[in-house]
């Protein structure tokens, strides 16, 4: 084959991936944070049963859950302006993601208050514990416990697919893979690194939730 | 310049919607099929066998889809090979879909004890007989409803394949949209599109999830 590789093309472009790491980085963390907060609103309100809220995070979630994300954030980018909601890429990519992650982290938070023993929630009544007290101190912590490990696979997922961001310019890892190849026509090289970019970065990510994991539930055990 | 109609618009993504469905059927067949094949030469093989499947699934579950899409359709024709964003997106999502499907089959036969295979060795059964006669048809049942489940993140994945210019239902959105300068409109439709193909799909996962609880369990 007469095609002869270059990956020091990429080199003098070193910048706009380090830009893209730190955008990417910023969507994840942000729209994990948030997400994982509604997540955690998303699964009281269902778990709750109370009636007209319930189905309506119900409905949210399966809508969400059954459509594509890049689907999802073109409707927020392309289509909410028609509403008069105007965002920035910036803000349509971190709000799509929020969305998405709510969503999926609301079914799996559900799963885990749903887990605990219903003797432990009897035990807080008994204490005259009222219903937000119960959530705060009995419920959420043993349930998130026990749900982390899939909790931390999704948040990693919606890392992944922050790719898709590109697509409205955001200026994240993709975009600025996307840019350098427009630069200087080496696209395998290119997607070949940044592959390999977020291969590590999915790797360390599923660290770091797994130490916050540790410091989150386990220093509480013999408290 | 003519004008579109909800109807237009709506008959245009149907017959997009087509390739989508044919896409998702083939990588998920396709996928499904090394996915076994995976599976077969892990739980047989040696440790640098499963170190390899491993890696593997790692590659696939812990980078971006639309980056495995773009490897194989800027990287096949470096080796001669001149691809289509048909072959290139088929190729792409078989490739992610078996790593997927293989572990999640993986946990299925490691749930069958590890007595059914003594049982089955001790009658002399080889390889081939113990997968083919005492464990696929016990790991089957389990693994049907994440299966099931996992036909829908295929589905969604499709709509990736739109970025390498492969005219499935998001990219026809997009082709409509610049048409018609109606997003919401033409994305709301795209998205009920979806909806309708994924969430059948996932109550019938669910479905299954309750009717074979007892055999998890």
């Amino acid at each position: 084959m007469a095609y002869k590789f270059d990956f020091g093309a990429i080199v003098p472009h070193w910048q706009l991936l380090f830009d893209g790491v730190i955008l990417t980085t910023e969507l994840t963390v942000i729209g994990a944070v948030v997400g994982v907060g509604l997540g955690i609103m998303g699964a009281w309100a269902r778990a709750s049963r109370a009636p007209v809220i319930s189905q309506i995070v119900g409905v949210y979630v399966e809508l969400i859950r059954n459509t594509p994300f890049l689907v999802q954030l073109f409707f927020i980018f392309f289509g909410l302006p028609a509403l008069g909601v105007k965002l920035t890429e910036f803000q349509a990519a971190v709000l799509a993601m929020i969305v998405n992650l709510g969503a999926y982290s609301t079914e799996i938070i559900r799963a885990g208050i749903l887990a605990i023993p219903q003797g432990q929630i009897e035990a807080a009544q008994s204490l005259a514990m009222n219903r937000v007290q119960i959530f705060r101190y009995v419920v959420i912590l043993p349930a998130l416990k026990k749900i982390w490990p899939a909790l931390s696979s999704q948040i990693v997922i919606v890392m992944l697919g922050s790719s898709v961001c590109s697509q409205i310019a955001a200026e994240e890892l993709t975009f600025g893979a996307n840019y350098i190849q427009a630069l200087n026509f080496r696209a395998f090289e290119v997607y070949f690194v940044v592959t390999g970019l977020y291969l590590v970065m999915s790797i360390l990510l599923r660290m770091g939730l797994k130490v916050l994991g540790n410091f989150l539930f386990e220093r509480r055990r013999h408290v | 310049m003519s004008e579109f109609s909800l109807w237009d618009i709506v008959y245009n993504l149907l017959l997009a919607a087509r390739w989508t469905v044919l896409l998702s059927l083939t990588a998920f067949v396709l996928g499904g099929l090394v996915g076994l094949l995976l599976l077969m030469v892990r739980t047989a093989g040696n440790p640098w066998v499963i170190r390899l499947v491993r890696g593997y699934v790692e590659l696939f579950q812990g980078t971006p889809l639309l980056m495995q899409l773009f490897i194989v359709f800027f990287g096949l024709p470096l080796i001669g090979l001149d691809v289509s964003p048909w072959v290139a997106a088929t190729l792409g999502l078989t490739l992610f879909t078996s790593a997927f499907l293989t572990e999640i089959w993986r946990g299925c036969v490691e749930s069958i004890g590890k007595g059914q295979w003594e049982a089955s060795a001790s009658l002399g059964m080889n390889f081939t007989q113990q997968m083919r006669y005492i464990v696929l048809p016990q790991a089957l049942r389990i693994a049907v409803p994440p299966t099931v489940g996992f036909s829908v993140q295929v589905v969604k994945g499709t709509a990736v394949a739109s970025i390498i210019g492969f005219v499935e239902l998001t990219k026809a959105g997009t082709m409509i949209t610049n048409a018609t300068y109606e997003p919401f409109t033409v994305y709301g439709c795209v998205a009920v599109m979806y909806f309708l193909i994924c969430y059948p799909l996932s109550l019938f996962a669910r479905h299954l999830e309750g009717k074979f609880r007892h055999v998890a369990r």
